[in-house]
């Protein structure tokens, strides 16, 4: 639906763009994008439904047959979920539990991965093997440990469980990327800010983390979409409805006992937006940051 | 035993991406010789420096995977070895009983049967997708940025989310792909997607493989950004075919990125709970269930709530994530890409 424009544009735009392969035949000036528009439509197909969910009665999502426009268009949604208590307060635990943790993730990785780079010291492999095995470890099939864990240091139901979750099962993959980052920088960068009487802290801060900026950007935001996506950890340990984050509290909205399909979708593309745009922002970087950081 | 759990794939992980030496013969040898393997084509680490300062600069790093990582997976070790009332309470020592009882578990084999269909499938099915799909969005075309943008949808919805929202889609009476299947004279009558045994694995792996492609495109596309263009040139001035070219020169180079990407999707896979949870929670007992879903299931739905017996499932589930994940990185070799 979005891509209509685009494909009604497209011939103007192929014609000014230069292509770097001469002499390739003009169906692919279409054809491509007319690919293209199939591929927007199979991945944006199901979220377009979930709009259009979101914008009618709940009656009418459990309509039999199932149709594609609502019989009655509802915009009144959107502002009951947003004025909701609940919803705000499952909106404000995400946002705190996902920037806290990446907040923590860059804080404790940056460090680690700097000097396992640039550093020889004893027990060196070692560390970078554990992180490698961390990687394979998730909180899923961790849960009832971390259960208990958190239910012996009487943490079951606080933030600090769920932050500190999130923070270590994604430190590993921050560790890997930005390891990665830390290496490729040559020696002589490092070598000229030491000279300059740069201490080992200066030269992280004012010569290396600018230099690994896609790296960095990379790892925020897998941290970030990950923490904002956590759901069994959260699910187990947030007993108290106030506490729960997004993923797990907008599941009340279509229960046994209330079938708000309509805000429980107007809650979910509130709660998707700003990471898509988050993305959008940094797609760029974000090819590049893949590229530099794990392959190569 | 949860301390060589977690070493002993270390160390077979180790022959894997570091050849013959031993780990930790590796730390205090000088880390530039060719057998460090996480500096292949890197700059060596230059600088000496002590235990002490290191622990200043690893220290915040290895307090939280000690304390957040392997102290639960100790933690799930111990409580594997002991007798939880349904409230949660320990009652005491059960030795190997609670392993005895997963082994022995009636849905044992239908839950190993459906975790490695699903394993399989889905990450099999994923990497092709992707592979087409980065291929397409590295090419030159009016709209690519927005069918980029497009794709990354899936990825940053929550997962939760997406299993509801295929849940209703699915549905029997209210979903709308039985509508369009219907209007387009695909089927005669709606199918049961969700609950119909024939059906449902495969309309799981189906929501598997469409979160799953987000990810892996990325890093396909991340990988064919860094093919340098000249040695496409050269295959083309040499009057190589397109389908030769992506055979002989696109698929050998891409080989990191595969590995990458077909390593990270089977952890985030085999790990996958809120698709088989959602999709499956109408179905009673563990027909459908992962050993993931099984283990979660054990001890937190379960009409027993056997908490002992979960976290017994839950060693199975790490175990069987390391081998499958040791296995493969020692069929396919990774030596030289992976770092």
């Amino acid at each position: 639906m979005t891509a209509v424009p685009t494909s009604t544009r497209a011939p103007a735009r192929a014609t000014a763009t230069r292509r770097p392969v001469a002499g390739r035949s003009s169906p692919r000036r279409f054809l491509l994008p007319l690919g293209g528009l199939a591929v927007v439509a199979v991945f944006l197909g199901p979220y377009v439904v979930m709009l259009l969910d979101a914008l009618r009665a709940s009656k009418d999502v459990l309509r039999t047959p199932a149709t594609f426009w609502p019989s009655d268009w509802q915009f009144t949604t959107f502002n009951t979920v947003l004025s909701d208590t609940r919803f705000l307060n499952w909106l404000k635990t995400s946002v705190l539990v996902a920037t806290t943790s990446t907040l923590i993730v860059i804080l404790v990785a940056v460090p680690a991965a700097y000097f396992t780079a640039r550093y020889k010291f004893p027990g060196r492999i070692p560390f970078l093997f554990l992180v490698l095995v961390t990687q394979m470890f998730s909180p899923t099939s961790l849960v009832v440990g971390l259960y208990r864990q958190f239910f012996e240091l009487n943490l079951v139901n606080t933030y600090l469980s769920i932050i500190l979750t999130n923070s270590a099962f994604n430190l590993a993959f921050a560790v890997w990327i930005l390891h990665g980052f830390f290496s490729a920088i040559p020696d002589e960068v490092e070598e000229a800010a030491h000279l300059d009487g740069c201490g080992r802290l200066g030269t992280l801060w004012r010569i290396m983390l600018p230099l690994t900026r896609p790296g960095l950007v990379t790892a925020v935001i897998f941290t970030f979409i990950a923490a904002w996506n956590e759901y069994v950890v959260a699910l187990t340990l947030m007993q108290d409805d106030a506490k729960k984050p997004l993923t797990v509290g907008i599941n009340s909205y279509v229960t046994g006992y209330e079938q708000n399909w309509d805000q429980l979708f107007a809650a979910a593309i509130i709660a998707i937006v700003p990471v898509v745009i988050l993305f959008a922002v940094i797609e760029k970087h974000l090819v590049g940051g893949l590229t530099a950081g794990s392959i190569k | 035993m949860s301390a060589t759990s977690a070493r002993s794939p270390a160390g077979s992980v180790g022959p894997v991406t570091a050849r013959p030496t031993a780990p930790g013969s590796l730390g205090v040898a000088d880390g530039s010789g060719p057998d460090d393997p996480w500096r292949r084509k890197r700059r060596p680490a230059h600088g000496h420096a002590s235990w002490r300062v290191a622990a200043l600069w690893l220290g915040p790093a290895l307090l939280l995977i000690v304390g957040v990582v392997i102290y639960p997976a100790i933690a799930l070790v111990r409580a594997s070895f002991n007798e939880y009332s349904i409230t949660g309470l320990r009652r005491g020592s059960a030795g190997w009983a609670n392993y005895a009882n997963v082994l022995q578990h009636d849905d044992l084999v239908t839950v190993l049967r459906n975790t490695i269909v699903w394993l399989v499938a889905v990450v099999t099915i994923t990497v092709l997708i992707s592979l087409a799909l980065a291929q397409f969005l590295a090419k030159e075309f009016y709209g690519r940025r927005l069918v980029r943008w497009a794709i990354i949808v899936p990825w940053a919805a929550s997962l939760v989310i997406t299993a509801r929202l295929f849940t209703l889609m699915y549905d029997y009476y209210h979903g709308i792909l039985n509508t369009l299947l219907l209007n387009l004279n695909i089927v005669n009558e709606p199918v049961d997607f969700l609950g119909d045994d024939r059906w449902t694995m495969a309309s799981m792996v189906a929501v598997g493989v469409f979160v799953s492609i987000p990810f892996t495109a990325y890093v396909f596309l991340a990988g064919l950004h860094a093919i340098p263009t000249d040695v496409y040139e050269a295959a083309r001035v040499d009057g190589a075919r397109p389908w030769q070219t992506y055979w002989r020169i696109t698929l050998p180079l891409l080989r990191p990125a595969i590995l990458v990407a077909t390593v990270l999707n089977m952890i985030y896979v085999f790990n996958s709970f809120p698709i088989i949870y959602t999709l499956n929670e109408r179905n009673p007992g563990f027909i459908h269930d992962t050993s993931i879903t099984f283990a979660y299931k054990l001890a937190f739905k379960s009409a027993e709530k056997d908490v002992g017996m979960s976290a017994a499932a839950g060693v199975f589930n790490v175990l069987f994530i390391l081998l499958i994940v040791v296995v493969y990185l020692r069929v396919v070799r990774p030596q030289e890409e992976l770092r």
